[in-house]
């Protein structure tokens, strides 16, 4: 299980849409004309409210749900019009996990592993070996005997991510697998996902609701609102320059950084007539995320800063810093000017009167 | 009680197990794949097939509101074409499968539907087929609800079987009827009593026992 060749699958929406028909007549639009292109050999996050469009979404990867227009490619292969024999060598190929697990209670741990070779028509013996590979694989040679109900949460998804990668799938598709789980038992099943992309080079295609998850394994990220994608690209470049008020609901959540209370009642979109100060957010990426930026313009502009909450965040192994600030308003418009010709990215948040 | 009378008994207890157990066994193989079949053939299921599950649902409904005992007199024709005899103990088996069969099936059905639809889904991301999914998941998923399922449905055919007396079946309720009520000698109708008692208790007790060997939804024992 060492390959090192990437033998992962790319996955392409082309202007995707799904429609259901509702019980009274008339259709509801889940997911609305999304074009999307996972990257082979990539972690990419699709993140939206519940009810998004995010669940159907994935579920069109592997033809759980069908395309109402579009295509849903898979390494090439067109997963949205496949049938019978055809669409099942296609699921072979793309694992899934669930968020609540999902496992057969009437099987034990490698009973459940060895139920995708089984369903393959896998020979026996090969089953034995390779179903044992993957329970060492996933750290439960322990508990191979047991059943799921005799397993904790993070153990029941370490045996789903098993049965996952059992027919050596080329994709990997995640529907919220860390949502039921706490934060310690999270973080050690997105370890166990990021090692499996390292190793393995698969793609992995995951849902959440969850901004931190994409924080800490994905390297591209799309962000998907009311069946639209809003906004989309490398993890880097979403989280230090958000474009859409929904990125930035989410964002708000997962970078710490939020304005106080006493700011947020105040606050307003328009600036008011006379003196007032202008809240902005600065955001420090790349080499500059360690620059003493707030120094030098109140050296090169004589401003004075107020600092209102900030932290330094990595993704990957890249630091971005976001700061939240207010100055002069009469000056605002200076100030990032200077901040933009530094590298820092800026965004008026609104003006307190 | 003479040594005559208490081989009578021996001898209904043997034909009332014969009946019961050849009945559940034709009554399973039959109504087995028909309650998997209702189950999985309603609209957005498996094997969506409203129409035929629709019907199907009719002809089980129609056999089940039908009381046994008018059922054994109206099939009379029929389960001499299958029996050779309408008459005798083998021929009662016919009836029983034939009240066991829906029976069996909506039991199934109720048992098939409990199954958690997120292992459905599994299954067919996996790439199985439908009939993999009836053989490798719904079934056993659903085997400790049809373990019980089918015990009731052995203590209802222990029942039924006491009514066959009236097309000629033997068993214990033919031997209560006939020495206990028509004869008058209360002391066959207690031990019939009696005896059928302790087979349902068996019966009952074999069924949950089974039930929990083969329900690993709980752990038991082996904790965490």
């Amino acid at each position: 299980m060492s390959e090192r060749a990437p033998k992962g699958a790319s996955i392409v929406f082309e202007t995707v849409g799904k429609a259901f028909t509702k019980p009274g007549g008339g259709t509801v639009s889940a997911v609305d004309d999304v074009s999307l292109t996972v990257e082979a050999g990539a972690i990419t996050g699709i993140i939206g409210r519940s009810g998004a469009g995010k669940s159907t979404l994935l579920r069109m990867a592997n033809g759980l749900e069908r395309p109402t227009s579009g295509k849903v490619l898979v390494g090439g292969q067109d997963v949205g019009t496949a049938q019978g024999a055809a669409l099942r060598a296609i699921r072979r190929d793309v694992g899934m996990i669930f968020q609540h697990f999902n496992l057969l209670a009437s099987r034990t741990v490698a009973g459940n592993i060895a139920l995708p070779l089984e369903v393959a028509g896998v020979p026996k013996p090969k089953i034995k070996a390779r179903v044992a590979d993957l329970i060492d694989r996933v750290g439960l040679t322990a508990q191979a005997d047991r059943y799921p109900a005799e397993l904790s949460g993070g153990q029941k998804q370490r045996v789903g991510i098993a049965r996952a990668l059992a027919t050596e799938p080329k994709v990997l598709l995640s529907d919220e697998a860390t949502s039921a789980l706490d934060p310690k038992t999270t973080q050690t099943v997105l370890e166990l996902l990021k090692d499996i992309n390292r190793e393995l080079g698969l793609t992995i295609l995951l849902i959440t609701h969850e901004m931190a998850v994409v924080r800490d394994i994905a390297s591209h990220v799309a962000v998907i609102d009311n069946g639209k994608i809003v906004e989309a690209g490398t993890t880097y470049d979403v989280f230090t320059a958000p474009q859409h008020p929904t990125t930035r609901a989410f964002l708000s959540g997962v970078l710490g950084v939020t304005l106080p209370t006493f700011l947020k009642d105040k606050i307003q979109d328009t600036r008011p007539v006379g003196p007032a100060e202008e809240v902005i957010r600065v955001t420090f990426a790349g080499k500059h995320a360690t620059d003493p930026m707030l120094a030098l313009l109140t050296r090169d502009l004589g401003l004075q800063v107020n600092i209102l909450a900030g932290a330094v965040e990595e993704i990957g192994t890249r630091p971005f810093g976001n700061l939240l600030v207010s100055l002069d308003a009469a000056k605002g418009a200076d100030a990032r000017a200077y901040l933009e010709r530094h590298g820092l990215l800026t965004e008026v948040l609104g003006y307190v009167g | 009680m003479s040594a005559n009378l208490i081989a009578l008994l021996i001898e209904a207890t043997g034909q009332t197990l014969y009946m019961v157990a050849i009945s559940t066994l034709l009554g399973t193989m039959f109504g087995l794949p028909l309650g998997v079949f209702l189950a999985i053939s309603q609209r957005g299921e498996l094997l969506s097939a409203p129409w035929v599950n629709k019907v199907l649902g009719l002809v089980v409904n129609a056999t089940r509101s039908v009381p046994f005992i008018i059922l054994v007199v109206a099939i009379i024709p029929f389960t001499r074409a299958i029996a050779g005899t309408s008459i005798g103990t083998t021929a009662a088996i016919v009836p029983l499968t034939i009240a066991a069969v829906p029976f069996i099936a909506r039991l199934v059905e109720n048992a098939i539907r409990e199954v958690d639809s997120g292992l459905i889904e599994a299954a067919r991301a996996m790439g199985a087929t439908p009939f993999q999914i009836i053989r490798k998941v719904l079934v056993p998923e659903a085997l400790p609800s049809i373990t019980l399922g089918l015990t009731l449905a052995v203590v209802s055919l222990i029942g039924y079987s006491a009514m066959v007396g009236a097309v000629g079946g033997e068993g214990l309720g033919d031997l209560g009827i006939r020495y206990g009520y028509q004869r008058f000698m209360p002391d066959v109708m207690a031990v019939v009593v009696v005896i059928l008692i302790v087979l349902v208790q068996l019966v009952q007790s074999i069924g949950e026992w089974i039930a929990a060997r083969v329900d690993k939804r709980a752990p038991k024992g082996r904790g965490q």
